[in-house]
């Protein structure tokens, strides 16, 4: 009953693994025939050319920061939601629903937002006597502008993974906090933090896992990469853009998973002492 | 972060209790509609809520609002808002410039083929694992589970050599394939067999039902829930599904509609494009919004599971 769906597992999920490895130890220009053996000279020519540390900067630029950027955005709209007012179950909803969207989908709707000619927020910024910065044409600014939409595309799964968290805080000591005297804030860093924090781990992973796997937006808002490649995007530039370097391509898929690998690890072996206050 | 000081331990409670002293006499429990506890309500309660709900929506009204508009109206420099008429002119550019209709099939065949058959080995795997005794049960178990931390995207080299090397380039098969084994659906699914007491199949062993009649008619009818889960979040990242499509289609006929987009942006892409790009957004965009308007729930709680399994 299992087999159709290990067989499928294997093939297009375990062999590309071992295949990987395998072609990131070729010379090997896609769609030729001809291939020459060249051991480890992917990885050295990686790690020695300025790609790596460009692109290995910008991978953890982008993955920090987007990681940051949607957790404390996505607690900060946990607690709004947290509170007991009408409309949180739709106010919810509503934060949740861009993570489901296409990214392709959206980082168009963005693109146009942030057009320096006719966006609105070049509009907005002509409004208060401002020109529109070049989010397209300079490499720093690239960066910002597919951060930010990232972090609005996701912060609703942070959101709503800290509320489950909120909700399932013993509601006893808030209360005996609150007749101590504790104020609202004090009983947020001293309290709700600090049970939290298997929460925070989890999505901390969960983020950072998802980040550094991110694509749709950076191909459809930058796809020249000018500024925005991180590992899987120049694994794929290098791949199936202008370049058909499919060992080195496959050398740069090699390392982004040894780092996935890493992440991974690094969970399942705290997951169980994972830091509690009980 | 370092502890702070006592003293400032000692400001801190002084000024709750000042503060405390300064209210209590008044109001101890300001009464439910006093304006002072509805301003507070309104300020604590609905601003951030309101704000963070119009920072989604916003942009996407936008999308809606400028599909409708001509490149007269985007092409300006004082922003018009609303469109001047709700003509569907960019939704018949974008059909005209690419091929848009065959796009639209083409992802809703892919989706409804892909999940279905997604959906049904979730099914099977998780009922094996859960109800049937076979060797190395735990082995195969861990190996999906390790499954479901390798990305798509790591793969897309060997994989396009492979699906390519059998003649799966520009066909749908090709585009489906390599996305059908499903470890999310069966992790999933199993963690949620696991809870269903194994009292409810007494009655069909003694009667001397296979598996098959045990899993379709016991099974799968009390587990309704769980399946929409898996299969609607299988939907969702069916349809949106980018790299894989990408990369395996390089011509119009077989494209997702995602892909397909990236053609209408290269053919669109300046500033009288913007309308028509919207229009192809909406339609990317639009149906997955109404699915999950409806059925969010189950989206929600399959998305985040992992919070709760841990």
């Amino acid at each position: 009953m299992a087999l159709p769906n290990l067989v499928l597992i294997g093939t297009f999920t375990y062999w590309p693994l071992i295949n990987n490895i395998y072609y990131s130890t070729l010379d090997w220009t896609l769609g030729s025939a001809s291939t020459t053996v060249v051991g480890l000279q992917n990885y050295v020519t990686f790690f020695t050319s300025e790609d790596a540390s460009k692109v290995l900067g910008t991978t953890a630029i982008f993955t920090l920061v987007t990681v940051g950027g949607s957790m404390v955005l996505g607690l900060l709209v946990a607690l709004a939601l947290n509170s007991k007012v009408r409309g949180t179950t739709f106010a919810r909803s509503a934060v949740f629903a861009p993570y489901v969207l296409s990214g392709v989908g959206v980082g168009l709707v963005w693109l146009f937002i942030f057009d320096p000619g006719y966006g609105v927020l070049a509009w907005v910024l002509r409004g208060l006597g401002q020109q529109s910065p070049q989010w397209i044409n300079d490499p720093q600014l690239s960066l910002v502008m597919v951060i930010i939409v990232y972090v609005w595309k996701n912060l609703g799964y942070c959101a709503v993974v800290y509320l489950a968290g909120l909700q399932s805080l013993p509601r006893d000591v808030m209360e005996a906090a609150a007749l101590d005297g504790a104020n609202s804030v004090r009983r947020f860093f001293d309290i709700s933090m600090p049970l939290l924090s298997p929460t925070t781990f989890f999505l901390l992973i969960t983020t950072m896992l998802s980040s550094l796997q991110a694509f749709d937006l950076i191909r459809i808002m930058t796809p020249l990469g000018n500024g925005t490649s991180t590992l899987i995007y120049e694994a794929y530039l290098q791949a199936f853009g202008a370049y058909n370097r499919a060992g080195y391509s496959a050398a740069i898929s090699v390392i982004l998973f040894a780092i996935l690998l890493i992440i991974t690890v690094l969970q399942l072996r705290f997951v169980e002492r994972k830091v509690h206050y009980s | 972060m370092s502890a702070p000081s006592p003293t400032a331990v000692v400001l801190s409670q002084q000024e709750a209790q000042q503060e405390n002293q300064q209210q209590s006499p008044r109001q101890d429990r300001p009464r439910p509609f006093s304006s002072t506890n509805l301003l507070q309500t309104v300020a604590t309660g609905y601003v951030p809520l309101i704000i963070a709900t119009l920072v989604v929506f916003l942009p996407l009204l936008w999308m809606l609002l400028s599909s409708f508009k001509q490149p007269g109206e985007i092409v300006t420099t004082d922003l018009k808002v609303l469109p001047e008429s709700l003509n569907l002119e960019n939704y018949a550019t974008a059909m005209t410039t690419v091929p848009f209709a065959q796009f639209f099939a083409n992802s809703l065949i892919v989706t409804v083929v892909g999940a279905s058959i997604k959906v049904v080995l979730a099914i099977l795997t998780a009922y094996a694992l859960v109800f049937v005794r076979f060797p190395f049960k735990h082995v195969i178990f861990v190996l999906i589970l390790v499954a479901l931390m390798v990305p798509a995207q790591v793969s897309i080299l060997p994989n396009y050599i492979l699906i390519a090397g059998m003649g799966g380039k520009n066909t749908l098969w090709g585009i489906i394939l390599p996305g059908l084994g499903t470890a999310f659906g069966t992790f999933l699914l199993r963690q949620h067999f696991l809870t269903l007491p194994p009292s409810i199949l007494e009655a069909a062993e003694i009667d001397g039902a296979g598996h098959w009649r045990r899993l379709w008619q016991i099974i799968v009818p009390v587990s309704v829930p769980s399946i929409a889960t898996v299969a609607l979040v299988t939907v969702v990242s069916e349809w949106n599904d980018y790299i894989w499509p990408l990369i395996i289609t390089d011509r119009p006929e077989t494209m997702t509609l995602p892909v397909g987009l990236t053609l209408l942006q290269n053919s669109e892409g300046n500033g009288a494009g913007w309308g028509i790009l919207m229009a192809g957004a909406v339609l990317v965009i639009v149906p997955i919004l109404l699915v999950f308007a409806a059925l969010q729930r189950y989206i929600v709680a399959g998305l985040t599971q992992g919070s709760v399994t841990g």
